[in-house]
């Protein structure tokens, strides 16, 4: 039974200088049209795919929070009208700061929405600047007020390290100010550099200064240490949280769980069935109109593929892999198929095997994707 | 045919070939010259025909030899049989020019209209000269705006001493003057002289190997005859066979009954090694042949030697059968089965230069898919010993200790260098580091000067061409030739990784420049072998002395921390290309090395010149 469902957004007053999601800007876009091919599409997969009741909505982006009022309203109906939801469901918006004035937070706040995911990336302004953001630290602390007093009590934050010339004492500070704020959740990932991006073309003419690799760690392990000392829960290797409050959907996609994936470059994994949205707006539009699922790509796992998926996805979890359940799922015993690779990586000290879970050292944790190759090719 | 028949015929047969330097248009022009006599139809016509191997036509090079047969009907309303017969463009190749060059009696020269002559066109056209060819001078891209033919006639007379007073304007891309230049082949080209009646007299100037009808051997026939059923016999080998098939390139290959005084074709006879057709070799009757070759063979000595690994130990055998296939095809490669501490079980090879050492590695991994690790490339050293005796060493680790060497000689090259005026000074400042001797400089027409150094072969091996090209915005070119052994200081130097020798990254230099290489090579070792779960020193040795020391970090963090959205696909393709990326490389010791390492020591000077 499916679970959870994504929702993208693909406008953006701004682009930010590291993103690669799938994004426009807003202005001069067919928003309305957009708001009704995904509810269209949303319409479709129910029939064709349906489930009974959603633990988690996520709407993501680009920007969500980019909608006016009025489309806002029209969107949460949209989905409230549309996906069948738990009374205890996971409703999570992102949003940037500054972006969320009243009005708009109550509009979410009204449709049921109950998480909210900020992209604060850092709380210093020159580095708010240089990576293309244009709200600054003072807007940060406006919304996380705003918000609570509306009634928000789940709140998270997203911040990234490892920025072109940021310092670990630049970091040091920035979660210094991100435990002033009181919230439940933090996530932190370290900056990738992608293809298309305006850091990708800096980085191609030599021109980004990034920290490299040992300042990354340095950071990595400078975030582990504080969280634990702020009493934030590390349940996975980018996410933190207060007892209770670990994001529901996020761990859907470790769990290797099925999702719904609505909107244009969106992902979605159903029955088995791993598939992508097309991306630019008149084709996935054009896809809808025409009374078709706006699939892209799609891509029928093997039990080989699901099994290191599973390793790989799951050993991201501080928990780690849950043997018994892996043998519920696959019918195998993951300690057999992965017998040599396991006890390499315990000899490496990058994973331990206690009980019934297999899970990743401290050691391991900063070496994630050398643990998560081990796993590939082995299965078949 | 009776003699009278031959002999007419004869009469009317011209062999030539085409000299070009590399972009000057050499594989456009051939493609006219079978257009035009109609050799192919337009529909076959595919551009380039001749350069028929894809890698060939990858590099815009000539590797094989091709021989085509074309029928001109000329403006004396004769119809003539013309034998075009292809030659490779690059110095590694210089001895199966100057064989093709032999099967001719004459050679269409092109120059590119802008650019002028080129050292590699200097040393072909000498090469030309020596077998006593008639010479047709062809200016060509004469369409181009930059195009400048008086001053390239004049060059053409200057630096060659040619009369280019009738040289032809030629456009070979646009069509232009392809007519004239066939009517100079007629009137210019002499017919080949020869009895038909003498015994057999043929030169192999190539041969490949076909896995049907054995070795193909492209001969040129200079007296007597040859057909099916003929009992034949290699003079250079002694070896002898019975001609299973005659025939000619038009270029589909057809089969004739008779080759015969000036003809240019093919013949198989079941032979299994091309080794028993040496290019160069006379093919002769078995009974009552001629007891004098034909003059100008000689076997190939390998110039530049290197080790060939399997990345995977397990395809030891599959590398040496493909090293036995290409071989069949390629006398000139040579090989013999060694052993490094660091790689396992492999094979020293010996190449004719760098770029057939190159086109053999490419063609391993592409044509058998066998992923390989390749040493730097050695020259072969010639070590006297204290006590007198003398060997010789083609792979470093196998220097022996220092005290027992007495002198250590190296072979040596001329080299030759062509460029405008304003780069002489990048020139000989080059030449300089690479410890070059000055020989000569002389100018020749208005702005172009030919220099002349003396440089060991092992610094033209190491990205010396790369850095010419560099050095002078592409301007220069550039030939060389083998001259001798002369004594040098010369050095071993030893790499180190995590303490331990790694025998497959020593490599020989000079004494004096022993330091400054020893602390780029550890630099660049750094840079090149990733991180590994332990910190690794990488350190430079001559002797038991340590010249340069740097260390490889170990691991600190590989976590993709971001989860596009969903899109767990990329993320699995991500981990996958990782994962990938590490079987390219090979496990030393405890340490894992990518193929690029170990030819670190290749790209040392890249480095010096981008400081």
């Amino acid at each position: 039974m499916i679970k959870a469902a994504y929702l993208h957004i693909p406008f953006c007053e701004h682009i930010c200088h590291y993103c690669d999601f799938n994004k426009v800007f807003l202005k001069g876009q067919p928003v309305d049209e957009y708001l009704q091919a995904l509810e269209q599409e949303m319409v479709l997969t129910l029939n064709k795919y349906p489930t009974d009741k959603l633990q988690t909505i996520f709407v993501g982006g680009g920007t969500p929070t980019s909608l006016n009022e009025k489309q806002l309203e029209r969107f949460c109906e949209s989905i409230t009208r549309n996906l069948p939801m738990s009374r205890n469901v996971e409703f999570t918006f992102e949003a940037n700061p500054g972006d969320l004035t009243t009005e708009k937070l109550q509009i979410l706040k009204d449709a049921g929405v109950n998480r909210l995911s900020l992209g604060v990336q850092t709380f210093n302004d020159e580095l708010l600047k240089k990576i293309g953001r244009v709200h600054r630290a003072k807007d940060v602390y406006q919304t996380v007020e705003n918000a609570k007093s509306i009634g928000f009590k789940n709140i998270s934050i997203d911040l990234i390290f490892s920025l072109p010339t940021q310092t670990i004492t630049d970091f040091k500070e920035s979660l210094t100010q991100a435990f002033t704020l009181d919230i439940q959740h933090y996530s932190a990932y370290s900056l990738i550099i992608e293809p298309k991006t305006v850091f990708y073309n800096l980085m191609q003419k030599g021109k980004l200064p990034t920290p490299g690799e040992d300042a990354e760690a340095a950071m990595y392990e400078l975030l582990m240490e504080q969280m634990e000392k702020h009493g934030f829960n590390q349940y996975e290797i980018s996410n933190f949280s207060k007892s209770g409050y670990e994001s529901k959907h996020n761990l859907t996609y470790w769990n290797n769980d099925y999702y719904y994936g609505f909107g244009a470059g969106a992902h979605s994994y159903v029955d088995g069935w791993r598939r992508s949205n097309a991306g630019p707006l008149k084709k996935y539009m054009g896809l809808i109109d025409n009374g078709n699922l706006p699939i892209f790509q799609e891509h029928q796992t093997s039990k080989a593929e699901q099994i290191e998926e599973e390793m790989f996805l799951g050993l991201r979890k501080t928990d780690g892999v849950s043997i018994a359940h892996f043998i519920g799922k696959f019918d195998i015993d993951p300690l057999e198929i992965f017998k040599n690779e396991i006890s390499d990586l315990i000899a490496k000290k990058w994973i331990e095997v206690k009980k019934d879970n297999i899970y990743l050292t401290k050691t391991g944790r900063l070496l994630g994707n050398e643990v998560f190759q081990a796993f590939l090719g082995v299965s078949n | 045919m009776n003699r009278e028949e031959k002999l007419k015929r004869q009469s009317n047969i011209r062999n030539f070939s085409i000299i070009a330097h590399i972009d000057h248009g050499k594989s456009t022009l051939a493609d006219r010259i079978l257009e035009k006599t109609n050799a192919l139809t337009s529909r076959e016509m595919k551009a380039q025909l001749l350069d028929s191997m894809d890698l060939e036509r990858e590099r815009g090079i000539t590797i094989k030899l091709n021989a085509v047969q074309l029928k001109y009907k000329a403006k004396d309303g004769e119809e003539y049989t013309f034998h075009l017969i292809d030659t490779p463009g690059h110095v590694d190749f210089t001895y199966e020019v100057s064989r093709s060059l032999a099967a001719c009696e004459g050679a269409v020269l092109v120059v590119d209209a802008a650019q002028g002559i080129e050292a590699q066109t200097l040393a072909n056209v000498y090469l030309a000269l020596d077998n006593n060819l008639e010479i047709i001078p062809v200016i060509n891209k004469i369409d181009l705006p930059s195009a400048e033919p008086e001053r390239v006639r004049n060059e053409i007379e200057e630096v060659i001493g040619l009369d280019a007073s009738e040289a032809v304007l030629a456009s070979a891309k646009a069509g232009i003057g392809i007519e004239d230049i066939l009517e100079q082949v007629v009137k210019i080209v002499p017919a080949p002289t020869g009895d038909p009646d003498a015994p057999l007299k043929a030169l192999i100037f190539d041969s490949l190997y076909d896995a049907y009808r054995g070795v193909v051997a492209y001969i040129r026939v200079v007296e007597g005859s040859i057909k099916v059923g003929d009992k034949i016999k290699m003079m250079a080998t002694g070896a002898e066979f019975e001609v299973n098939e005659v025939g000619v390139f038009t270029p589909k290959s057809t089969l004739v009954d008779e080759l015969t005084v000036g003809d240019v074709g093919f013949l198989s006879a079941s032979i299994k090694n091309v080794g028993d057709t040496r290019v160069g070799d006379t093919i002769t009757n078995a009974k009552n042949g001629s007891t004098e070759p034909l003059p100008g063979y000689r076997k190939l000595n390998p110039m530049v030697y290197c080790g060939l690994y399997p990345i995977d130990t397990a395809k030891f055998n599959d590398l040496r059968e493909a090293l036995e296939k290409l071989q069949l095809n390629d006398s000139a490669l040579q090989f013999e089965p060694e052993t490094s501490q660091a790689l396992g079980f492999g094979f020293r090879c010996g190449f004719l230069g760098l770029l057939h050492m190159e086109i053999i590695q490419e063609r391993i991994e592409r044509e058998f898919k066998i992923d390989l690790i390749t040493t730097a490339p050695s020259v072969i050293y010639d070590v006297h010993m204290t006590n007198g005796t003398q060997i010789k060493v083609d792979n470093p680790s196998n220097l022996p200790d220092p005290q027992k060497i007495d002198h250590v000689e190296e072979p040596y090259v001329k080299a030759t260098m062509m460029a405008p005026n304003e780069y002489v000074g990048a020139i000989m400042e080059l030449c300089q580091q690479k410890r070059g001797i000055f020989i000569n400089m002389q100018y020749q027409g208005e702005n172009r000067v030919n220099i002349i150094y003396e440089i060991p072969l092992a610094e033209i091996v190491y990205d010396f061409f790369d850095q010419l090209k560099s050095s002078t915005r592409g301007y220069a070119s550039f030939d060389y030739e083998l001259i001798g052994y002369k004594p040098s200081s010369l050095v071993k130097m030893d790499i180190l990784l995590n303490a331990e020798k790694v025998d497959a990254l020593s490599f020989i230099v000079h004494k004096d420049f022993a330091y400054e290489r020893g602390k780029v090579i550890v630099e660049k070792l750094k840079e090149l072998i990733p991180r590994q779960q332990f910190e690794v020193p990488v350190q430079a040795a001559i002797g038991q002395k340590i010249v340069a020391r740097s260390t490889i970090k170990s691991m600190g963090k590989n976590v993709l921390a971001k989860c596009y959205g969903g899109d767990i696909s990329r993320k699995r393709k991500l981990l996958e290309k990782q994962k990938e990326g590490k079987k390219r490389m090979k496990q030393v010791g405890s340490v894992e090395v990518p193929q690029e390492a170990f030819m670190a020591v290749l790209k040392m000077d890249d480095n010096n010149t981008k400081k």
